[in-house]
Parts: structure tokens; sequence; C-alpha cells
């Protein structure tokens, strides 16, 4: 094996400034896709990260309908107490689950005493919701991020309604809602925390405490409108997911049919289909790599080949065996691709701690100035790096078959 | 017993529509450590019967034997194995390879071919490039010596592996008389050195005058009167 490498690599050094090309254009490959795959994915895995730890979590639970008619926050579609047992049961009983969160969910009105407008508010669990969207509290452009979110009493307003209404960190505002019943209650707030919008869904809700939100509803029993869940890894949603789904699907109605339904965040933000996107065109460019590397080492092989058929010939007539002519050959696209890609991983590596150092920002949606940190995992690199050395010697795979089954007395004739 | 032997041996080629015959009908036979010459014109047969020798072609029909292997029954893989065991090559142009050095070249049949272990394998290549006069080129790519010292390299590889037989087709065609010569003796004192078996096709004069066995092929016969039969002793 390293006689056969030994004589590829002096065959590729003999023209060097053609292997200099095609390795050019398989690093340039290379590191196009690279570095695509950290910016494209550290972005995609920062607002991803945004949209679940700031406002959705990975996993919702809602009774079923109520995503469908979720602008109007129907309170007729709270979950009753032998469902969220069910659901308690079931969250605390997952190992996969790092923490789960219950909110009530509703419209109401929100008063300064001189002006009113309309607000969505939840009612929240303050330590479950820090440790089930733990980038909440870092929202907070007024008021303590260390604290927990809300006390009861206190209220988290919007950054944009806050600015609309003239409303301050202290100042005491008035909560009216109606409750299911139709009966209408109000409280009044300390205002704790102005809170950073953000796109989507829940971006520019407001929060207080559950039990206030219990005592305006006059709520008599334990409901909620939607739990939260985190998973302990990310990467496992669609199994986690599946498993949740499984074990309420069980809890059903006098017809027999489920009263629960399970989202996955995918499935109730619009940023998912922005992620989809990004890996559809990371796929894209990656079959434009393979088309890169294909043709390059395709067109140096053939013409290694066309160039050294009288060489062919003579090593065929000493009695070279044709798979050992196959290999000589094969070596030298599997060195031209190994080549590239440990040039192409270094290069791409350097770029990627470049901007790491330089720290570009980026706008996304209300947030500016987020900082662009790429990172690629180890898998990444390893798959791309394994998907051009196979498309390298898969490229070479045709000139080396022609050289193998070569008939020596025409390629020793060959001018 | 020969070492070579033909009956009625043909090889017709195809070219479109039309048959052209090479060889007609050709009987033969060659001793071991013989020193032959097959000579004739262009377009006489003699490349296509050293084609057939070296089993680097199949026989259209009749019978050639080298080492009493029916050459006809070999396939790809076994004709290349058979000649890697038994026959080596020695080219008008050389066809050295270029990017191994002289050393590299004579080593590449022991090492690709045959592989054999690397301390046999030195001591082999080394005691080769001492009785060809090139020890002392080993280290040297093809391009930096000259033609006559190509052909030596060509020699002691088509010898490296004790094949017991030669080829050698048109060997001092592109070397000047007293290298062409040079060449000459330095096979000649290889078959007496390691009785192998040389077969040139020629129409060089000065191997006709060296070869012991001169075999005239024309157009695709051999021709019996124009035989040279010298005993080798």
């Amino acid at each position: 094996m390293f006689d056969i490498l030994g004589i590829a690599s002096r065959n590729l050094l003999r023209y060097g400034r053609r292997t200099m090309l095609t390795l050019l254009l398989i690093v340039i490959g290379m590191v196009a896709v690279l570095l695509f795959i950290a910016v494209a994915g550290s972005f995609k895995s920062m607002m991803v990260g945004q949209i679940t730890d700031s406002v959705l979590g990975h996993v919702q639970l809602h009774r079923k309908g109520y995503v469908a008619s979720i602008d109007s926050l129907p309170l007729n579609l709270n979950m009753r107490p032998n469902m969220l047992a069910k659901i308690e049961e079931t969250l605390d009983g997952n190992p996969a689950i790092a923490a789960w969160s219950p909110r009530i969910k509703f419209g109401g009105m929100f008063s300064n005493f001189a002006e009113t407008t309309s607000i969505r508010i939840n009612g929240i669990d303050p330590a479950r919701e820090a440790a089930t969207v733990p980038l909440l509290s870092g929202r907070l452009q007024e008021g303590d991020k260390t604290a927990a979110l809300v006390e009861r009493g206190q209220i988290v307003i919007p950054l944009l309604l806050a600015r609309g209404m003239k409303t301050q960190l202290g100042d005491t505002v008035v909560v009216v809602a109606t409750n299911r019943d139709g009966s209408v209650n109000g409280k009044t707030f300390v205002v704790r925390g102005i809170l950073e919008s953000i796109s989507g869904p829940g971006g520019r809700d407001g929060y207080i405490h559950i039990d206030d939100a219990r005592e305006i509803l006059r709520m008599t029993e334990n409901q909620v409108s939607e739990i939260v869940v985190r998973l302990k890894d990310f990467s496992q949603l669609e199994r986690v997911g599946g498993q949740i789904k499984a074990a309420v699907e069980g809890l059903t109605n006098k017809e027999g049919k489920p009263v629960l339904e399970v989202h996955e965040w995918t499935q109730l933000s619009p940023f998912a289909n922005i992620a989809k996107m990004i890996d559809l065109m990371t796929l894209f460019i990656k079959i434009v790599l393979v088309s890169i590397v294909l043709v390059s080492v395709m067109n140096v092989m053939i013409m290694a080949v066309y160039e050294r058929i009288r060489e062919i010939g003579t090593i065929a007539a000493i009695g070279t065996p044709p798979s050992r002519i196959l290999s000589l050959f094969l070596a030298e696209g599997l060195m031209l691709g190994i080549a590239g890609t440990l040039a192409g991983i270094v290069l791409s590596l350097a770029g990627i701690y470049g901007i790491n150092v330089w720290k570009p920002t980026f706008d996304f949606g209300m947030q500016k100035g987020l900082v662009m940190a790429p990172t690629i995992a180890a898998g990444d690199v390893l798959m791309i790096a394994g998907l051009v050395v196979i498309v390298a010697i898969i490229a070479s795979l045709q000139p080396a078959w022609k050289a193998s089954r070569m008939d020596p007395i025409t390629a020793l004739r060959h001018v | 017993m020969s070492l070579l032997s033909a009956e009625k041996l043909t090889k017709t080629y195809r070219s479109g529509d039309i048959d052209v015959p090479a060889l007609k009908g050709v009987d033969f036979s060659i001793d071991p450590a013989a020193f032959v010459a097959f000579v004739g014109p262009s377009g006489s047969g003699k490349s296509t019967l050293l084609n057939l020798i070296g089993c680097l072609d199949h026989p259209t029909s009749g019978t050639l034997k080298v080492l009493d292997t029916d050459i006809a029954t070999l396939d790809r893989r076994a004709a290349a194995h058979f000649r890697g065991e038994n026959i080596g090559f020695v080219f008008q142009d050389f066809n050295l390879i270029p990017v191994l050095t002289v050393f590299e070249n004579v080593e590449y049949p022991l090492r690709m071919v045959q592989q054999w272990p690397a301390a046999k394998r030195r001591a082999q290549v080394l005691r080769l490039l001492d009785a060809v006069g090139m020890a002392d080129q080993a280290h040297k790519r093809p391009d930096q010596i000259s033609g006559g010292q190509k052909q030596r390299v060509a020699v002691a590889r088509a010898l490296v592996s004790d094949p017991k037989l030669v080829l050698a087709d048109e060997p001092t065609a592109n070397l000047d008389s007293e290298t062409a010569h040079r060449v000459l003796e330095l096979m000649k004192k290889m078959r007496d050195e390691f009785s192998t078996t040389f077969v040139f096709s020629t129409h060089d004069a000065r191997i006709m005058g060296e070869a012991e066995t001169i075999f005239t092929l024309e157009d695709g016969r051999l021709l019996p009167a124009a035989h040279k039969e010298i005993a080798h002793v």
C-alpha cells in the first residue's frame, strides 16, 4: 500500500501545476462549505436558541384545538386538573426532560390610569419558567435580571407597550380581563421589568405570577393554557417529542378522541421555515462541492491516464496485475482528496477562528447587534472531509478502470 | 526440452471488414539459454510474434508453448502473472518509469509485481545494477542518464526477477553503434551468467551478427533457408 501511495504521490508531483490547480479547487470548495456550515449553523442555532430558550421552549402541550385558535387565547380550552395530573406524571417520569413550566395565557386590557390598551399576558411560575426558558430574564431591558422574573403583584411588560404607554419601572398599572364565565375583573400591578421584544409568537407578551393570573380570571380549579417543556438534549427533540405524544394520547374525551396535542417548536414558529431554508442551502452548497471535486479530479485523472498510456503499457507488460494498476490511479485520486481536504480543513478552521476574533454583528428582527460566533462540529468536518475523499475516489474510478483494462500492446504503441 | 515451441501459429487482425494475417502458420522451437533474433522487414510479423511469446496477445490458431504453458489458455490476469514470473522485457524506447530512480525502476518488478521482502529485494537490485555497471547511478532519475545507460537499466529490470526468458523488441534501435555493441555484450554476458534465453526482434545487422540463432520472417512466414544456427556452448 505504501509503495502504491509513494508512486502515486510522485506522479501527482510530476504535474505539479495541474495538481496544485486541482487542489486549489478542492480547497476553495471545502472552505466555502465549511465556512457556510459554520456561519449559517451558528446563525441558525443562535436564532433557534433565542426562540426556544426565551419564549417557546422545545415542546409545548395544549388542549386539543388551542393552537388553532391561539390568537384569541381561549380560556375555555385550558387544560383541566385531570389532564394536568397525567401530563405531570408523564413529564416527571421522562429522564430526557430537563424542566417544564405551566402558563396561563389570556388577553386583557392594560391601563396606566391615563391610557388603556390591549395586552397578552402569560401567568407563570417564575422558578419553573426560568428553568424552562432560561434566556427569558436575559431579555429584560430594564429591571433586575438576577431576581425572579415576577413576584405576586408585579408585572413585566414588553418594550413596545412600555414606550407606547410611557410606562416606567415602578409604575402602578391595572390589568383587566374577562374570565370564561364573562365576568370582568381587574388587578393592580407594579411594573417590575421591561422586556425586549423578539420576533415570533409570544415575543411581545407581558408576564405576571401564575397565582395573580388565577386571581384575575377567578379560577376555582387548577387550569393552565399551555405547558412548555425543555429537553436535556435538543438533538433528541423528535424522539422525546414522540414519547410525550405517545404518553398523552391515552387521555381521551367521551368520543374516545385525544384531548391534548403536543407541538415541537418547529410547528409553532415561522422561523422553523428559515431554519429549513438554511438546511436546504447547506445541501445545495454540498452538491456544488461534490460537483467541483468530481469534475476537477476526474479531469486531472483522465489527463493523467492519457499522458501515461505507454507507461501503463510498460507496467502491464512487465506483469503488474490489473488490480494494482487500478490501485495506482485510485491512490492518486485518494491523495488529491486527502490533501485537498486537509488544506481545506486547516484554512476553514483558520477562517472560523478569524470570524470569532473579528466578531461581526447582525440584526435579527427586533434584536440588534447579535454577535456572529461561528462554530463547527467535528462531525460536520469529518462528514465533509469523508464526502470529498469518497467523491475524489469515485471520480478516479473511471480513469483508473480504463488504465487497468488497457491492452498492453496498444498502450506500448501509443505515441 | 525446448523453452519455446510454436506449431502452425497464426495471428490475424481485423481491420474494419478486412482480415489482415500477421503470422501464417509459423513453426519453431527455441532452447533454454539461447540468444535468438527474429529478423525481417517492417510488417513481416516480428512484433506480433514477440507479443505472442510475451503473452501480451493470443494466437488466432495453432499452438504456442512458453515454458510448457499454452499461452492461449491464459486469461488477462493469469497472463500478467505469468509474465511477471517468467518473462523480462526490454523495449526499444527503454520505457523506464520517469518518477522512479534507477534503483527503483529495477526494483519495480520485485516490489510491485512479485513483492519480494525488502532486504532480499535490495540485494538483488544491487547485484543486477552492479552486473550492468549502473550501481553508481542508482539514485539518478531516468532523465539524468544517457540512452545507453537507460537501456542497461532496462536490461537490469528485465533480469531482476530471474526470468527464464527476456524479450527485446528492437533494443538497439535508439542507440549509437558503440552503445549498442556494449548493450549486446551486456546481454550476452547476462545470458552466460544467468542462463536466460534472449529473444530479439530486430532488423539491426549488429544484433544479427551477435545472435546465435536467427529466424527470418517475411510476410508472416518463417523462411527456413535463412536460419543461422550456432550451437550455444
